[in-house]
């Protein structure tokens, strides 16, 4: 999932300084489920904001909706009845999410609620760890099912630098696995230790951000 | 090895001596002249002298630069040169630009990554965007293209071959340890023609994986320099053998310098005593010796360990 993270509620406040009537827009899917934005924590940061604007002398009327789906346009056009009512309009979707709805409503200032930060899965409760960069060029065959783009932090092809602790954990920080720990873990159980011998070549980043903002085609799908 | 390029450290190791390199950590400032005193501490030492490319991630003078003013100095530097703060292209540039300076020993290596840099008591820049384009193995294949096909790894070529001496770091005891070898051979297939390890103190792990490495024939492709940090106190000792990854210190090695009356000069027994431990490992053909900001023990040390006068080649 795409998971994003609050912003710090100082920033939150300062960003809504002079505004009266804000319209505090979450998501039902990805940030629901990273828990950063969906009905609940829309829920919860309603009140939050209007207590703290309210100890700064500020009085904000916040009118909360929460969309199926930030990133389709279907479901941002349930804001259009509302829209008009407020003088901005804050987003904890993920920065997908954000510009659609920035891009519907032109005369509305955008406000983003969270950073986002990650495509990562839940781990455990209350952990979530990143698992994809949308590097362009997929070598997760290669690297039994554990990417080095992602989960190592210099993004290391070609194994581990001298970075791996005694547990077989990451120099940068001690509660992350270094990946190529885990990749030659694998590649022993699987007996093919050897396949990580050969040398990886420097790799084609222009498949993703690196080639300037991506534009996909697909030919047989444009009517 | 490459027979084109003919640097001081090339033809050391090519006549048989036991090559002797130390560590020259560039200044936190413009000023050449802390550079200077360092070369004159070390001259006449080594037959070759590292130059740490912003090592830890704190913004240092270039190991470019430094490296040619110890060159103006006498002193044949190995020019180091990390992934995370250049891509491809800056890298290339780079070392085209030091070749014409005269700088013909390079070393690749990954890199401290940026969090480290504000992990003691500097600020450092932990906020850095790194670059890690390629890694320190694609990296010397990038500079073996440069010498060996005076082609740029985009393929186009260059003027002429860019006659470079390719060094590496080896971690040979850092975990996972039955891939450190397999990432030496990796290593050499991309183009290193010599690697410098982590500092070596237990020497029994130490000699194991040489001899691994002597057996898969490696040695025969690559001149292995031992790295020696010279002990100051039993509390260097442990710091890095809890917090540097890669190092191992045996117990008793901590205790003999926490008995010492001089620790100074106890570390420098140990040191001497390191160093004529490693010389007796096949394939291993030389040491590289660290004093981490106090480069006058090396001074003493290098002579203490019968490895000066330095041969001439």
């Amino acid at each position: 999932m795409i998971v994003a993270e609050w912003k710090p509620l100082p920033e939150l406040l300062a960003g809504l300084k002079g505004y009266k009537n804000l319209l505090l827009v979450g998501c039902a899917t990805c940030v629901a489920e990273c828990a950063a934005g969906g009905e609940r924590e829309v829920n919860t940061l309603a009140p939050t904001l209007h207590m703290a604007l309210k100890n700064q002398g500020q009085d904000i009327n916040i009118i909360t909706r929460t969309l199926e789906r930030a990133c389709e346009p279907e479901f941002v056009e349930e804001l259009a009845e509302i829209a008009p009512q407020v003088d901005a309009i804050m987003s904890l979707s993920c920065g997908i999410g954000m510009q659609l709805i920035a891009e519907r409503f032109l005369d509305k200032p955008l406000l983003p609620g969270v950073n986002t930060t990650s495509l990562a899965i839940r781990e455990a409760p209350g952990l979530w760890t990143a698992r994809c960069r949308a590097c362009g060029d997929c070598v997760l065959g290669e690297t039994f099912g554990l990417c080095p783009v992602a989960r190592c932090a210099k993004s290391l092809m070609n194994g581990p630098c001298g970075g791996t602790r005694k547990n077989g954990r990451c120099e940068v920080d001690e509660n992350t696995d270094c990946i190529w720990y885990l990749i030659v873990e694998r590649a022993k159980a699987r007996g093919e230790l050897e396949s990580l011998n050969q040398v990886r070549q420097p790799k084609t980043w222009s498949n993703s951000a690196h080639g300037g903002p991506k534009r996909i085609v697909r030919e047989d799908l444009r009517s | 090895m490459s027979s084109r390029v003919q640097t001081n450290l090339q033809k050391v190791l090519a006549a048989g001596h036991f090559a002797v390199t130390a560590e020259v950590g560039p200044p936190q400032g413009p000023n050449p002249e802390p550079v200077r005193a360092k070369a004159a501490i070390l001259k006449g030492l080594a037959d070759a002298y590292n130059v740490t490319d912003n090592q830890t991630a704190v913004v240092r003078m270039s190991s470019i630069a430094a490296a040619k003013i110890l060159l103006d100095e006498g002193l044949e530097p190995v020019m180091q040169m990390t992934c995370r703060d250049r891509n491809r292209i800056a890298m290339q540039s780079d070392l085209l630009g030091a070749s014409a300076l005269g700088l013909k020993n390079v070393l690749a290596l990954s890199g401290d990554h940026q969090k480290a840099s504000g992990a003691g008591k500097l600020n450092g820049h932990p906020g850095a965007k790194n670059v890690y384009d390629v890694d320190s193995i694609q990296l010397l294949g990038i500079i073996k293209g440069l010498r060996d096909e005076a082609r740029q790894q985009g393929g186009d070529a260059i003027t002429e071959p860019a006659p470079f001496f390719i060094g590496a770091a080896w971690t040979p005891l850092g975990p996972p340890v039955e891939f450190r070898v397999p990432r030496l051979a990796k290593k050499i297939a991309a183009g290193a023609d010599f690697v410098q390890t982590q500092a070596v103190f237990d020497l029994k792990a130490f000699a194991a994986q040489v001899k691994k490495a002597h057996e898969a024939g490696l040695t025969e492709k690559v001149a292995i320099l031992a790295g020696i940090i010279v002990p100051r106190s039993a509390g260097m000792l442990t710091y890095m053998n809890k917090n540097v990854p890669g190092i191992e210190v045996p117990e008793a090695l901590i205790a003999r310098m926490k008995g010492a009356k001089d620790a100074k000069a106890e570390g420098m027994k140990v040191t001497v005593e390191l160093i004529q431990a490693v010389r007796e490992l096949p394939g291993v053909k030389g040491v590289h010796l660290q004093a981490i900001e106090a480069e006058e023990l090396l001074a003493e040390v290098i002579p203490a360990a019968g490895l000066t006068p330095r041969p001439l080649v």
